[in-house]
């Protein structure tokens, strides 16, 4: 007996790309539409984020009942337009974001070229280095340090800044290994290319392409954690609107008002996800670009 | 002895690089003149490009080399540091290498790194370092220069970036050019012409050119002088007509029989070896084999690394 198996292949995906496409330009118009936000912040609040009124505590968002016109997203328990806050709040995400990406960037790019590419005993003092940062409870050390030190918006973003290097370090370390035995290096190096000059013009850019992607994931990991030191109370001291503060000053009041616990933990959740479709976009893009 | 080149661009006598407990190159002696092409022939692994890369101290990191003199146009090279040295790489010497596909940055366009070398020794302005770029591609046959100058180098097949190299080697009107096998990468029949393209280059400037390869047609065609390795040493060196009219290392002739037929492989010679290094592959070879072998001469320039007078074949047919 002989069994005709008919195998079916599978049907292609076709719309796995333009997926991944849409969610690249959706976390691009996100990240786009945050970057906007927080910049022109002050055109685009209808009332001070400080100002408090306590006759007007806790007014519902506009599609709710009770609510008033000129509060689109209601207002807190002492009476701050929650819109407002909201906006200016971006502001705080994006700055700790950024800043705690260019200065771990700067550090772990650093010492991951450095190891990577001289290897031996330099690369031996990078991994320690790696290894030692990656032994360091990352929020008790962030807490201690603010604890210690005292809570502001610049030492918030230097402790992240500063704990946050070790995978743009591991990921430039790996890059620029495979890049450091290639033969324009060496061609580099044969046209009378200083050591300096090789690492930052030549091995630089050919691996820029892995550290975009994690600086996008550091970027969100960042923003989350500036959260979770606020949301403790020991991240962006009051009255700053930090989106992890205003969680943890709604927490009281969630049971009965919701919303103003809701608000910031939407626009976090929005914005930390934007930027991690858009660094997978980028993954995707970049890798196809250097297969080419 | 020794062979004697007047006025060599390149000098350099008993050179030595050991890996760890390898030796790579074992005592290697030659020069290069003024508008002289010097051949550096021999098999895989035996020492050429190891030679090359000391000339540019370009070897891995801890890898150190020794020789009784290395000198360029008369400076020394050994004693120079690391940044003096860099001052010459691209400027008065300069290198082209097997990889034409790997050995361009893709992340620069071919006119940012051509000028790059241009404005770094000489100190010229971009502009002044594109027009410069531009005439040399022109100048190693790439038409359209302008547009070629913007363009990246996966753009470019391997017979034009092999091409841009050898403009990019040019930049600074190097006296030496050094080229480690410089067409094994490409078509044959890109190669012919790059081959021509090197030839025409090196007589109409003038150039000292060390070329390496394991063509001994390339030798015949291109060179004036070769010198032949063999594990980590120049076993025949001399010009190319006399070495090709009497080859007389056993290694490179045996009565009947045509080059290349030799049982067994390269060795591998390890540190405080003493001797010939062929000696385990000669069909003549003695105990004393296994001492230290002088450099003979066959007549004018000719030289070989052999214990057997220069006739052994005459006597040995008799």
């Amino acid at each position: 007996m002989s069994a005709i198996v008919i195998v079916q292949s599978r049907p292609a995906r076709r719309w796995l790309p333009a997926f991944r496409h849409l969610a690249t330009m959706l976390g691009a118009v996100i990240i786009g539409a945050a970057v906007l936000v927080a910049i022109f912040a002050p055109y685009l609040t209808p009332h001070d984020p400080f100002a408090q009124d306590l006759n007007q505590r806790l007014i519902p968002p506009v599609w709710m009942e009770g609510s008033q016109p000129t509060h689109l997203l209601g207002t807190d328990q002492i009476g701050r337009d929650y819109l407002s806050r909201l906006i200016y709040g971006t502001r705080i995400s994006m700055l700790i974001g950024v800043l705690t990406v260019i200065t771990s960037g700067v550090i772990g790019i650093t010492l991951g070229i450095i190891g990577g590419f001289y290897g031996g005993r330099t690369d031996d003092v990078v991994m320690f280095l790696i290894t030692c940062r990656l032994s360091i409870p990352l929020i008790l050390v962030a807490l201690t340090v603010v604890a210690l030190v005292g809570s502001s918006l610049a030492v918030v973003i230097l402790t992240l800044g500063l704990l946050l290097w070790d995978r743009f370090a591991v990921v430039a370390r790996t890059t620029a290994m495979q890049v450091r035995n290639l033969d324009y290096i060496a061609a580099a190096q044969a046209a009378g290319a200083s050591r300096l000059h090789i690492l930052l013009r030549e091995v630089l850019p050919n691996i820029a392409n892995h550290l975009v992607v994690v600086a996008t994931l550091e970027m969100a990991l960042a923003i989350l954690l500036e959260a979770a030191l606020s949301f403790l109370g020991l991240g962006v001291p009051p009255p700053l609107p930090s989106w992890g503060l205003m969680i943890a000053e709604a927490k009281e009041y969630m049971f009965f008002s919701p919303w103003v616990i809701m608000t910031p933990g939407v626009a976090l959740f929005v914005l930390v996800l934007g930027i991690n479709l858009l660094g997978d976009g980028l993954r995707d893009l970049l890798g196809a670009d250097m297969r080419r | 002895m020794t062979p004697v080149v007047p006025d060599p661009v390149l000098s350099v006598a008993n050179l030595r690089v050991s890996f760890g407990q390898t030796e790579a190159v074992r005592g290697v002696t030659l020069a290069v003149a003024r508008g002289e092409t010097h051949c550096l022939v021999g098999e895989s692994g035996c020492g050429k490009s190891v030679t090359a890369l000391s000339v540019m101290n370009l070897l891995p990191r801890g890898i150190a080399r020794t020789a009784d003199h290395l000198r360029f146009q008369g400076q020394d090279l050994l004693g120079m540091s690391e940044r003096q040295t860099a001052r010459l790489r691209g400027d008065k010497m300069a290198m082209i290498f097997q990889e034409p596909m790997t050995s361009l940055n893709p992340a620069y366009t071919i006119g940012s790194q051509m000028s790059e070398v241009f404005e770094r020794h000489r100190g010229a302005t971009r502009r002044q370092a594109m027009d410069r770029a531009a005439e040399l591609l022109a100048r190693v046959g790439i038409t359209a220069p302008g547009m070629r100058l913007g363009q990246y180098p996966h753009q470019l097949s391997g017979g034009l970036r092999q091409r841009v190299m050898i403009a990019m080697a040019l930049m600074c009107d190097p006296e030496l050019l050094i080229a480690d096998e410089p067409t094994t990468a490409l078509d044959v029949t890109v190669q012919a012409q790059i081959l021509r393209l090197l030839q025409r280059l090196q007589q109409e400037l003038g150039l000292a050119l060390l070329l390496i390869t394991h063509d001994l047609g390339v030798v015949a065609r291109m060179a004036q002088r070769v010198s032949v390795m063999y594990a980590g040493e120049v076993i025949e060196t001399g010009t190319v007509a006399e070495v090709f009219a009497a080859p007389t290392h056993p290694g490179m002739t045996r009565t009947g029989e045509p080059l290349g037929n030799i049982p067994g492989v390269v060795p591998r010679i390890p540190l405080g070896f003493i001797g010939c290094g062929f000696r385990d592959r000669c069909t003549l070879a003695m105990p004393e084999c296994a001492q230290t072998v002088p450099l003979r001469n066959a007549g004018g320039d000719h030289f070989y690394l052999c214990r057997l007078p220069p006739d052994w074949k005459r006597a040995a047919a008799a």
